[in-house]
């Protein structure tokens, strides 16, 4: 598959994203306005969820730089970084994407916005302590190709859509679980009716996040940064070094761990994974990554 | 009638198709034009940091006039030079210069703390490294460019319009081969 095909394929993918969201929320709202009586209820839904289609697509680049804590990297400051971003886009040929620094030491990166104009680039300080230049490059080269191929608009949009949908998921669950203490009876069936909501909807929001990645498009975005550098065992390495740092992000959500280039939630081996955990998992493993790298 | 519908149909397809063909040379023309002016100012910006740097390294290391001149001299010879294979040549040349300017400054510890020497090594390092990336943008734009007027059937409008194959820079990738090193 070619990059230009990868590239539509991904607009196809964020248009069955949008879709797939309309979809969900319209018929949760038209199930709860039919319990209800209430018809109310169904237009709020359906104004609700284009509304939350259209900050998903101005607005969800933000969101995920707030929600990590991103603050904008300085020339002076992060001068490697910046720098090796700036050459590789001229290598590219494509603008200079925003480049944000996150200060956590658990190393990770990640490339955000809607297009090349609008696209960020992100690491945390951890990975930049860690890794010397030509790792570095690796890493950007491989953020830099999802922008390049238009991951970042599928993957972007999915935070705020499967994300809207996965706390919404959580929040049930949670109330099902531990609000149970002193229920009356009909606090009793409200409670089973939001746990069994959850339950559908979290796998639901698993698999609209699983719409927006793909472990082809990992191995893609990889080999396409590789030939931007030249230098495929800088990625190799800089992804065994990352993959060897096993502590979990400082701040991390479900909703956003897809776009990094490494599990923000640490390797669940060892500890017991979770449900919510397990079905959230995103990323091929590491061994299989550099493997296809060094052409082994 | 029908076999006249065919026929208009045939060539309005080539005409369509000549006409996107034509746009996607000017393109990458277009596009080869623009890295070369890109290299051009990373390369006058590289002009731009020696003297200083130069100048810098003169206040510590008073002994060492020959090396100075050198590359103050390839320095205008490189700024002088036209054409593709002669300005890559004195490039080589003065990029040979600084080796031996930084080579030299390594005996004196007090420049090598100073932090405008620093600094300048730091951004002349990442000029050569931008000269690098646009030169390797305008290979791969011109290897494109090159490729499209050679093969069939695009051949035939590049030779109607006159578009031609674009020099290519040499020895980029084998320097690029080698991971970027920072270290004098």
């Amino acid at each position: 598959m070619s990059l230009y095909q990868e590239r539509s394929a991904n607009v196809r993918r964020t248009w069955a994203l949008v879709l797939g969201f309309l979809v969900i929320v319209i018929a949760v709202g038209y199930a709860v306005s039919w319990y209800l009586g209430n018809p109310i209820v169904l237009y709020i839904a359906v104004f609700f969820a284009v509304a939350t289609n259209f900050y998903a697509y101005w607005a969800s680049d933000k969101l995920v730089l707030s929600m990590a804590n991103a603050k904008p990297a300085k020339r002076d400051e992060y001068f490697d970084l910046y720098t090796v971003v700036e050459n590789l886009s001229i290598t590219a040929g494509m603008p200079k994407p925003k480049i944000y620094v996150i200060d956590d030491p658990s190393p990770n990166a990640f490339a955000t916005g809607r297009d090349e104009n609008h696209a960020v680039v992100c690491a945390t300080t951890g990975l930049l302590s860690m890794l010397d230049r030509s790792e570095l490059e690796g890493v950007m080269a491989h953020e830099l190709s999802h922008i390049k191929n238009r991951d970042i608009l599928v993957m972007t949009v999915a935070v705020v859509l499967a994300g809207f949908v996965a706390i919404v998921a959580d929040i049930f669950l949670r109330m099902a679980f531990y609000g149970g203490g002193n229920r009356d009876r009909n606090g009793g069936v409200i409670v089973l009716v939001l746990g069994i909501v959850g339950i559908i909807l979290a796998p639901i929001a698993a698999k609209l996040i699983q719409l927006a990645i793909s472990r082809r498009r990992e191995f893609l975005a990889d080999a396409s940064g590789a030939l931007l550098t030249r230098y495929p065992e800088g990625l190799a390495s800089a992804l065994q070094k990352i993959s060897s740092h096993n502590i979990p992000m400082k701040r991390k959500s479900h909703a956003t761990a897809h776009l990094f280039i490494d599990e923000p939630f640490g390797k669940p081996e060892g500890k017991r994974a979770s449900w919510l955990d397990g079905i959230f998992s995103t990323h091929p493993p590491t061994e299989a990554r550099v493997k296809a790298l060094l052409g082994k | 009638m029908t076999i006249l519908y065919i026929v208009l149909g045939i060539i309005a397809i080539i005409v369509f198709w000549a006409i996107l063909s034509y746009n996607g040379f000017i393109s990458l023309i277009n596009r080869a034009k623009e890295a070369l002016s890109d290299i051009d100012v990373q390369t006058k910006r590289r002009y731009d940091l020696i003297p200083n740097l130069v100048n810098t390294v003169k206040g510590y290391a008073t002994h060492e006039s020959s090396v100075f001149d050198d590359v103050t001299k390839a320095r205008t010879a490189a700024m002088d030079a036209t054409g593709m294979q002669e300005k890559d040549g004195a490039e080589n040349m003065l990029s040979g210069t600084l080796k031996s300017l930084f080579a030299v400054s390594e005996a004196y510890p007090d420049l090598k703390a100073n932090q405008n020497f620093a600094d300048l090594q730091r951004e002349l390092a990442d000029t050569e490294d931008k000269i690098q990336a646009a030169r390797r943008f305008y290979n791969g734009t011109v290897q494109q460019l090159n490729t499209a007027v050679e093969s069939f059937p695009g051949n035939l409008v590049a030779g109607v319009f006159h578009f031609s194959q674009m020099e290519l820079f040499a020895h980029t990738d084998s320097s690029q081969a080698e991971p970027v090193q920072v270290s004098f």
